[in-house]
């Protein structure tokens, strides 16, 4: 932690100290248009995010959990600038992304290293030549983006003589992966997206990238966004959490907070759900069940209310608002936190003073 | 330059280079024996045309009344002599010219046009993808003998109009199929990965599109010469093509087409030419195919 | 079911109005003036203008296409030039000695193409399969015009068994169910049969195999169905798919009939497009044109229908 705060310090790319955020998103939303099957075409929307708002701090590691088709691939897209978003803004270190800070210029500081190490490589150029890429197209002479390529190797573990002039298909997955790390890394961003990076792979595999990711954040002083299903890597891998259901925030706060005492009845359900290896920590607690709603047609009120075992007749209406958990240590979307909200637990809830 | 490669040994260790995609597939097809076989046919053919004026026995435009439709064996008329008394083995080496040329430019023309029209569409989606394959479309809805014959059929008879009428039925396949590979490669990560790293459109297609989709269309268009020869020397025979007294296998199968009583063999010559290299190409094209769909 | 089948016919439209403007184009594309090929070469600049107007060629090309468009709406296709009849009434009676050549063709390489396809899929990887296919391929690589003079050489020059060219007894093109015009049509359709025969081969060779490996084909052997029983059941899986092969090569072979029916002067639109090319008939080599490759078309959407209602995973968008 340490070592990232100094080279934080250090990057002259740094505008607003330690205390700005690295990024922060507002309000952003995706609706994607369905192929409709009605006789004119005319379908629904897919609400993949709608109004998604957090900050990333500076060295730290974001995780984001939930369900598949929650919004957690759209949102890094989103933050990529690979699909357009329909309303919302994007801050990268006090600079709107578009207007102040120019979309090419963002590009170099924040990459993203895909789950499908396979498709995630140009099976056609070398592992070489697929590190190069990005610095060559920013200008970076052959020579000193070999060069860089090959230290981005064996940083990343593979033998650059052994590994740069290989194609993809004679690679393990975990080979690709570090190859898709140290292409992530060519182009030296200070915030990279981990959209499921280890999840294809081997549980041996999957620890030894986990470690090479760590070390990694260390020596290059990076900001994590760490997007995974498996909540055991999310508990070990973040220093912060954001839990998302459909299309939307669920809870955000500290991993080790979260993790210990959920404030929201869906990350509860959710933490239940996760395997334990000791048959004494298994709880009572209700585990999830049925699948996510449909995200074209989704829930009145509270998204998560169908399937909420504190569901009251209120929550169907009224959609809760992020609100300061009692330990104050993350922020729930749930009515039961906020105070006159109509539901039968918020009432006798006492709010810490100013954080309301 | 040489002093940049000479840093670049310098500065960067030596690294195992692994053998690249296409030197794959010629490995693999050199040891088809029915691709090199039909290989060494095309070759043999357009080396032919080529030396024609070395090789034919004989001037191919040279008529004579008193020798007309000879046998094959004649002393002096190897392969006999067509209905105006002209030498048929000159007249099959010269004609493997334009039969070729008519036969081979249609589809590299069309699979540049094609490939651009679907590459650009399939890599853009949406509106521009619409526009263009919509076009296509009512292209392809013509059979496409039907749409070569009114081409060139409304354009007038000749060599050129027949290479654009022939060219023009081929750029709807080739662009549908660029426009389906295209769609695909362009929903894998590594595009996105590109962009994600701040690339230009253009260079992302030249980089990480072409190498990965023109290998597919360029199966595909290999397996229409075959019909490109047939279609060309269709036209030929239509009377659309080459006008005479040019020797091109299509209209000298159109000219001995009253011969049949007399010298059938002959009056067959000129259509075996042409079935051998529709052959040819066909067996290349699956060699290549088969050479090429090896997922390793 | 109705609601695809209505779909379909919405997608049709659009396509069918591109292929009218294509063939309205066509007589523009000409070298020259269009009314060159009706008028005499020496007529005179006021006959010229005169007869610009009538045709409506003074008119601009947006203008002049409505008023085409709405005429063969009407079932008008002008007048031939030549012949100075309705261009509909001799595309229709060209279209009916074309359909009969090639659903005759389509239905001999319908069930020799099956029968090559299935053997070459049942026995895929052996001596019978690459004799089988390559036949298939010679069928796809033959010049057929070549091929029908060469059974004419064959059968006609040199046996004497069937005529060599015509398109009946009498010449005319009248068509009766009886030997003395049939034997007319046995060499074209048998030369036209081979093209639909490699590609039906192929796709049945194709079909054949991929059934044979799936796994309720499997399962079905494997329960003991003897080896009749296992084969109806991949016949009755490769039918729908084998029949739209069937249907779209009949439209190709209606299309592509010119050449073949050239070689024997067959009466149909080939010969029919062949007249109007060379006697400049713009108003037949459209008219001719628009009728098939319309036809074209809308058989397409035909067999997607067919095809759709036989197996209702198949629907193409």
């Amino acid at each position: 932690m340490i070592t990232a705060h100094d080279s934080l310090v250090n990057d002259p790319r740094d505008r607003g100290g330690p205390a700005q955020s690295l990024l922060s998103v507002n309000g952003l939303i995706k609706h994607f248009p369905v192929k409709g099957s009605g006789f004119f075409g005319r379908g629904g929307v897919i609400r993949a995010v709608d109004g998604v708002s957090f900050d990333i701090r500076k060295g730290e590691t974001l995780g984001v959990v939930g369900e598949s088709g929650c919004g957690k691939s759209t949102t890094a897209r989103l933050l990529m600038h690979l699909i357009q978003p329909d309303r919302g803004e994007i801050i990268f270190d006090g600079e709107k992304v578009g207007i102040d800070l120019p979309l090419a210029e963002y590009r170099r500081q924040v990459q993203m290293v895909f789950q499908d190490s396979y498709a995630s490589l140009n099976p056609r150029l070398t592992i070489e030549d697929s590190i190069t890429f990005g610095p060559r197209i920013h200008g970076m002479g052959e020579l000193a983006a070999r060069t860089k390529a090959h230290d981005l190797l064996s940083r990343v573990g593979l033998d650059p003589s052994r590994f740069a002039g290989r194609y993809p298909h004679e690679l393990s997955g975990g080979q690709r992966q570090r190859v898709n790390i140290a292409r992530a890394l060519a182009l030296d961003p200070r915030l990279l997206i981990l959209d499921e990076a280890v999840s294809a792979l081997d549980k041996s595999v999957e620890a030894q990238v986990l470690n090479l990711l760590q070390d990694l954040k260390a020596d290059f002083g990076l900001t994590y966004m760490f997007i995974s299903h498996d909540l055991n890597v999310v508990r070990f891998m973040v220093d912060r959490v954001m839990v998302m259901y459909l299309g939307t925030v669920a809870e955000l706060g500290d991993g080790e907070a979260v993790f210990a005492a959920p404030s929201h009845p869906y990350t509860a359900a959710l933490l239940a759900s996760m395997p334990k290896m000791d048959p004494s920590e298994r709880t009572m607690k209700a585990p999830l069940t049925g699948d996510p709603p449909n995200p074209i047609n989704p829930p009145s009120g509270c998204r998560f209310h169908p399937r909420c075992i504190m569901a009251e007749p209120v929550c169907q209406t009224i959609l809760p608002p992020l609100t300061a958990s009692a330990a104050g240590s993350s922020q729930a979307a749930c009515l039961a936190l906020v105070p006159q909200s109509g539901h039968s637990l918020a009432a006798g809830l006492s709010m810490p003073e100013g954080n309301a | 330059m040489s002093a940049l490669q000479i840093s670049t040994t310098a500065v960067l260790p030596p690294i195992a280079r692994s053998p690249g995609y296409w030197s794959g597939v010629v490995r693999r097809v050199s040891r088809d024996p029915v691709a090199m076989t039909a290989l060494l046919v095309i070759v043999s053919l357009i080396l032919m045309a080529v030396f024609a004026s070395y090789i034919a026995p004989a001037d191919p435009f040279k008529s004579s009344m008193l020798r007309r439709l000879k046998p094959i064996g004649t002393p002096g008329f190897p392969l006999g002599a067509d209905e105006l008394g002209r030498d048929m083995l000159s007249r099959l080496i010269y004609g493997a010219r334009l039969s070729l040329l008519m036969g081979l430019t249609p589809v590299p023309i069309a699979f540049v046009i094609g490939s651009a029209l679907g590459i650009s569409a399939g890599y853009a989606g949406g509106l521009t993808n619409t526009l263009i394959m919509r076009t296509i479309d009512v292209f392809y809805a013509f059979p496409s003998v039907l749409l070569a014959v009114a081409l060139s059929g409304a354009l007038g008879a000749g060599l050129t109009n027949a290479l654009v009428s022939i060219t023009l039925v081929f750029i709807p396949p080739i662009a549908r199929v660029a426009e389906s590979v295209t769609t695909q490669v362009r929903s894998l990560d590594y595009i996105d990965a590109a962009r994600a790293s701040g690339a230009q459109a253009w260079t992302i297609i030249r980089v990480h599109v072409l190498g990965n989709v023109l290998g597919p269309i360029f199966v595909y268009a290999t397996g229409l010469v075959s019909v490109s020869m047939i279609l060309a020397s269709g036209l030929s025979f239509l009377g659309l093509g080459v006008r005479p007294p040019e020797p091109e296998w299509g209209l000298m199968l159109n000219t001995l087409r009253t011969a049949i009583y007399n010298q059938p063999l002959v009056a067959a010559l000129p259509g075996a030419m042409i079935f051998i290299t529709s052959i040819a190409f066909n067996m290349l094209a699956d060699g290549l195919r088969s050479a090429m769909d090896v997922k390793s | 079911m109705l609601f695809y089948t209505l779909k379909r016919f919405f997608l049709t439209v659009p396509v069918a109005i591109g292929v009218s403007l294509v063939c309205f184009m066509l007589v523009h594309l000409a070298p020259g003036d269009p009314l060159t090929a009706v008028l005499p070469t020496d007529a005179s600049a006021e006959l010229q203008a005169q007869m610009r107007t009538l045709y409506g060629f003074d008119k601009p090309l947006p203008v002049q296409y409505g008023l085409w468009i709405w005429r063969v709406l009407h079932g008008d296709l002008g007048q031939s030039i030549a012949t100075g009849r309705p261009v509909v009434s001799e595309v229709f009676n060209a279209v009916t000695n074309s359909l009969v050549i090639a659903a005759a063709a389509t239905l001999i390489g319908f069930v020799l193409g099956s029968l090559l396809g299935i053997v070459a899929g049942y026995y895929q990887g052996t001596w019978i399969d690459r004799g089988a296919s390559l036949i298939s391929s010679l069928g796809v690589s033959v010049p057929h015009y070549w091929l029908g003079m060469v059974l004419v050489i064959v059968f006609s020059v040199q046996l004497g068994w069937l005529p060599a060219t015509g398109g009946g007894p009498d010449g005319s093109g009248t068509r009766s169910f009886d030997w003395n015009y049939l034997r007319f049509l046995v060499l074209p359709a048998v030369t036209m049969s081979v093209i639909p025969m490699g590609i039906i081969a192929r796709s049945v060779r194709a079909l054949v195999g991929e059934i044979l490996t799936q796994d309720f084909v499997q399962a079905l052997a494997a329960k003991g169905l003897t080896e009749r029983g296992v084969f109806r059941h991949v016949l009755k899986n490769a039918a729908p798919t084998a029949f739209a092969v069937m249907g779209l090569q009949l439209g190709y072979l209606l299309g592509g009939s010119i050449l073949i029916e050239t070689v024997f002067s067959w009466p149909g639109t080939g010969f029919l497009l062949n007249a109007a090319i060379f006697q400049r008939d713009l108003p037949l080599l459209q008219g001719t044109i628009l009728v098939l490759a319309l036809f074209f078309v809308f058989l397409n959407l035909a067999v997607d229908v067919v095809q759709s209602a036989i197996d209702p995973r198949v629907q193409r968008a």
